[in-house]
């Protein structure tokens, strides 16, 4: 397949994506129309969007997001640095690996967010709180994946860097880390859900800023249509997390 | 038709020497000797086929000569010096797809280059050589996900030239290919064996790739893996896959075959006979 039907497919598909999540959306509009779905549980799709420009003007939305996002930035760095440091760690080192491996699984199914209010005491109610919360949240994925990606290296490409000899750090940085990486990119994908999660919950308890508060202030007041366009704001920072991550990947693999 | 008994002293004008080379492996049912007291050598310029019914150590020996596989008995020795471990006098090509996907055809080229350090205009150049010469202009930008398996295994060709080995050590490069892309590619390898004079040691399995390629085969027993007895191929040079068809090839295809049929039915009598003891446990 060549680049340009690589793209002309990938763009068809975005484009059946999108047209599927128009289609879900009228479809809510319509049941919510003929009573199906009740109107003060869910809000007209068209009654959030209208509720858009409000929030953006009178609840400072942005300012919002952009707080949300720059902490969900913050601790995504903090997370492929330290995840994916700690994944080598636990491959180079198979006596680490057994012992913490299991540790670190059960990490990942832990809900971190109940600690808040350690985190609190540790760092005070402040963004670094907020930031440390998300990031021991999407660790565990990243470590594990990067372990995982790492032995996962077909052999025969670790044998062709010995075959000409390489050094334990060309081998590596040549061969074990480019082949482990869609596996980094899964955990960090995954990390950066559980950070998100986990950020904008700690936001809606501990109500210091970003758009978890303001759902929260907006279910509180039951302003529906102002917090389902919060709520849109949310995911439109997820896609645009994800958006960068699958651009850096490929950019460092252009091609599986 | 010249036929010889396996080698058994090194040669004064041996490139490769491989001397008494044996090599056991531990399982569960015990001790299991793959390689046993094998010798023989190849002189500057030669190609020489090691075949063998499956499970007779060939891949065993390939990754001893290749120094991927230590702890055995006996030497390997390049133009009289031994070696041990991996050496830039033997580049290997592997049976298994072992292209780097993330890198372009010509990155994949020009990989030992990058590791020796070679500046990328003048590393460039030499891919770009050597991508020729296997037949891949053209798909110089191309990343290995978009080739057939037949290029990708020339591109691997190409990654091993790339690092100038004296000796081109291959695992049937083309096992997983079909008869007819086998026999064209074997043209390629003669035309880059025959442009090069390049030393060549092929493992395979298969009978017509290793008449077509050699000037010499050497035909392995079942386990334990021994050297039964060595085949010079008088057929002319240069060949190409036309050379299948001519009576002489037929001929030493069918004496091969003679050794080899004896050991491949012990080969699967083996087989056989583990399946059926595996049965009744």
């Amino acid at each position: 397949m060549t680049s340009a039907t690589r793209m002309a497919s990938r763009n068809r598909a975005r484009a059946v994506g999108a047209a599927s999540i128009v289609a879900v959306v009228a479809l809510v509009e319509v049941l919510i129309g003929a009573g199906v779905i009740n109107a003060f549980v869910v809000p007209r799709p068209t009654q959030i969007l209208l509720a858009i420009p409000r929030i953006v003007v009178e609840e400072h939305v942005l300012h919002r997001f952009s707080q949300t996002a720059q902490e969900v930035l913050w601790a995504s760095l903090l997370i492929a640095v330290v995840g994916i440091a700690l994944g080598m760690l636990l491959f180079r080192f198979r006596p680490l690996r057994l012992a913490f491996e299991t540790w670190v699984g059960a990490l990942a199914a832990a809900p971190i967010v109940l600690m808040y209010p350690l985190f609190l005491v540790i760092f005070g109610r402040s963004t670094t709180t907020i930031v440390m919360i998300g990031f021991a949240a999407g660790l565990a994925p990243v470590i594990l994946k990067t372990v995982e990606g790492l032995a996962g290296t077909r052999k025969v490409l670790i044998d062709v860097g010995r075959s000409f000899k390489l050094s334990s750090a060309q081998q590596f940085r040549k061969v074990l880390l480019p082949a482990a990486l869609p596996a980094v990119f899964v955990g960090l994908r995954l990390g950066l859900i559980f950070a998100m999660i986990n950020i904008v919950g700690v936001e809606f308890l501990i109500n210091f800023g970003g758009l978890g508060q303001l759902i929260n202030e907006l279910a509180e007041r039951y302003d529906l249509p102002g917090t389902y366009g919060a709520i849109l704001f949310v995911i439109l920072a997820s896609i645009l997390f994800f958006d960068l991550t699958e651009r850096i990947e490929r950019w460092l693999r252009p091609v599986e | 038709m010249a036929l010889g008994a396996p080698s058994l002293g090194p040669p004064p004008s041996a490139l490769l020497d491989v001397r008494n080379i044996t090599k056991r492996f531990a399982t569960g049912d015990g001790e299991i000797v793959a390689v046993d007291d094998v010798s023989f050598s190849v002189a500057p310029g030669e190609f020489v086929s090691i075949i063998g019914p499956s499970g007779c150590g060939k891949s065993t020996l390939f990754n001893i000569i290749g120094g991927l596989t230590g702890d055995y008995a006996g030497s390997v020795t390049v133009e009289g010096a031994t070696i041990s471990g991996t050496h830039p006098a033997i580049g290997m090509v592997f049976q298994e797809e072992s292209t780097f996907p993330w890198r372009t055809v010509e990155d994949n080229v020009a990989f030992p280059l990058e590791i020796a350090g070679v500046a990328k205009a003048k590393r460039m150049e030499r891919a770009a050589h050597f991508i020729a010469l296997v037949g891949l202009q053209g798909f110089e930008r191309r990343y290995p996900s978009e080739l057939s398996g037949g290029m990708r295994q020339r591109v691997a060709i190409a990654r091993t030239l790339a690092s100038e080995p004296r000796i081109l050590l291959m695992d049937e490069p083309f096992a997983a290919l079909d008869e007819q892309t086998r026999l064209l590619l074997g043209d390629k390898v003669l035309q880059i064996h025959h442009a090069l004079q390049q030393t060549t040691l092929l493992i395979t399995h298969n009978l017509t790739e290793a008449v077509q390629l050699s000037d010499r085969v050497l035909v392995m027993t079942y386990r334990p893996g021994r050297l039964k007895r060595a085949v010079a191929i008088d057929l002319p040079h240069p060949r190409d896959s036309e050379v299948v068809s001519s009576a002489p090839f037929g001929q030493f295809v069918a004496e091969i075959w003679q050794d080899l049929r004896e050991e491949a039915s012990r080969g699967i009598e083996d087989a056989e006979s583990r399946v059926r003891q595996q049965g009744t446990r």
